[in-house]
């Protein structure tokens, strides 16, 4: 299953039978003391900067949310979008959990986005798939409902064939719902990991659909979360998981990817890995040098 | 050394570091030699969770240490409590909390909940997606010292206006502390909202629950063996 998403320039396919897509996090002023500061001034240059160095750091799609408290979030997400669009051509997935700035975000942006996202909860599916489906975009869909997230992989698995088929009652194909199997941290409960593994497996195995998460969660509440979080993506790939939001700047994270790509079939002859391997010897001899 | 002495301080040191059935036997064969159940709680148990949390707000100590330290002092709480309610003894406080209609996001709640109970609160817990109304009824029925919001999104938290306009209407605020909380709440909203205090974490929201209870009833006997609570804490660093 292939799920298209474009910006005016460009186009990402996720999709299991290729390399996987990192859609970058970091334009979320949430636990961000600075960013946010500036934004709520209207201030979009750590946006832009931030867009610039994830592209760099090898993300394909750039998440942006906007949400600040008590502020308008539909105009600063809107602000937000034109400035990451001003600086780079990777397609946006845009984040927000206000209806109204989900749709001046769809409205302004330009392409085919990601919508972050709708959950099982009919109220929130009523309202945002008629969005999605006005803009053509795609739209994440998480696996728990109004009464929390399941602990059981066959339940999540449920609520997300409910979302793909409330998704198909809009005119929404199958393909551009991907879903989300939710990853939660292992530091409050051990099990968290192999529920969210095996909910992969269910879902890659039963429905086929591409499955993106917060993969960052995973280590929420750890020390050297880098190396949870670059442990966990090539499992979670080999489960299904086919894209994920999570953080290009940190190089665990980044080699890890590029390795499971290669270790599943993803990278032939290894040219994107050794690419990347030079592209660092480079950058190690241009800092020596200065 | 006594075996009182040994006893306190074994409980102590398990506490910290999350061994429950050793902290669940010592605070059995306390009991037997007649140890006096606040003494256990309040000068082995309580201190050593809040020495949990001062290393949890350092960065020291992760969340799965937290937990574990919560959880083995849950062990010797199960077996206090109905003995320190024999005794006639007030809980510290009673504290109401809930994640706010919408949200089900609870870790934090939940830590807050371990924490409250772990410093000698009476912890009435609504769960996840609790609606005004029964925000209101709870306040109304357990007439808590706080009453705690959680809420881990930006579209969820005007939820905290909305509870605290509801408990306004009921006539129950000045009758009650309201505290909140959560991923993307900050000081400033708190204020925004009309709430009386925000705590970036459980620690923080349990020290200063205790901070106002002590306020607020500097002579009830649970302000006083907090006091001690805290004076031995003071010792045990000075010491270590």
């Amino acid at each position: 299953m292939e799920t298209r998403l474009s910006s005016q320039g460009r186009e990402v396919v996720v999709s299991g039978d290729r390399p996987f897509v990192i859609i970058g996090e970091r334009i979320n002023p949430t636990g961000r003391k600075v960013l946010a500061a500036e934004m709520k001034e209207g201030k979009m240059d750590r946006v832009r900067a931030d867009a610039i160095a994830q592209a760099a750091a090898g993300a394909h799609m750039l998440d942006v949310n906007a949400g600040i408290p008590a502020l308008d979030e539909a105009a600063l997400l809107v602000a937000a979008i034109k400035a990451v669009t001003e600086v780079t051509d990777l397609p946006i997935c845009i984040d927000s959990s206000i209806i109204e700035a989900l749709e001046a975000g769809l409205s302004a942006y330009e392409g085919k986005a990601l919508v972050n996202s709708v959950t099982a909860e009919e109220e929130r599916m009523e309202r945002i798939f008629p969005l999605v489906k006005k803009h053509g975009a795609a739209v994440i869909g998480m696996a728990n409902d109004e009464t929390g997230i399941s602990m059981v992989p066959e339940e999540r698995l449920a609520l997300a064939r409910r979302i793909i088929e409330r998704a198909a009652d809009y005119g929404i194909p199958q393909e551009d719902v991907i879903i989300d199997p939710i990853a939660m941290t292992v530091a409050a409960d051990p099990t968290c990991g192999v529920i969210t593994l095996e909910t992969m497996r269910l879902i890659r195995d039963t429905l086929g659909n591409n499955m993106t998460c917060g993969a960052s969660n995973v280590s929420f509440g750890l020390p050297d979360r880098p190396t949870v979080n670059a442990a966990f993506l090539p499992l979670a790939m080999n489960a299904g998981l086919t894209c994920a939001i999570t953080n290009p700047m940190v190089r665990e994270v980044r080699r890890a990817v590029l390795a499971g790509d290669l270790l599943l079939g993803h990278d032939e002859y290894a040219m994107r890995w050794i690419a990347s391997y030079r592209a660092e010897v480079a950058a190690a001899a241009k800092s020596a040098a200065e | 050394m006594s075996r009182e002495e040994e006893i306190r301080a074994g409980l102590f040191e398990h506490t910290l570091n999350g061994h429950a059935p050793e902290v669940k036997a010592l605070t059995e064969e306390g009991l037997k030699l007649g140890m006096n159940p606040m003494d256990i709680l309040f000068k082995a148990l309580i201190p050593s969770l809040e020495e949990v949390g001062r290393r949890f707000e350092k960065g020291d100590f992760f969340v799965p240490e937290m937990l574990i330290a919560a959880r083995a002092m849950q062990g010797a709480l199960v077996i206090l409590r109905p003995l320190i309610a024999e005794t006639g003894a007030q809980p510290v406080g009673r504290y109401v909390i809930g994640t706010v209609k919408g949200d089900i996001h609870d870790i934090g709640k939940n830590l807050c909940v371990i924490m409250l109970e772990g410093a000698g609160f009476e912890v009435f817990d609504l769960g996840v997606n609790t609606p005004p109304e029964k925000f209101v009824a709870a306040v109304e029925e357990h007439k808590p010292d706080v009453v705690g919001f959680s809420a881990f999104l930006t579209t969820t938290m005007p939820m905290f206006k909305v509870n605290i306009d509801a408990i306004t209407k009921a006539g129950l605020r000045d009758k009650v502390h309201i505290a909140v909380g959560g991923a993307p709440v900050t000081e400033e909203y708190a204020k925004h909202v009309g709430a009386d205090s925000y705590a970036p974490d459980a620690s923080m929201a349990t020290r200063m629950a205790k901070a106002l209870v002590g306020d607020r009833s500097g002579t009830s006997q649970g302000a006083q063996a907090l006091e001690q609570a805290v004076k031995l804490i003071d010792e045990t660093l000075k010491k270590g």
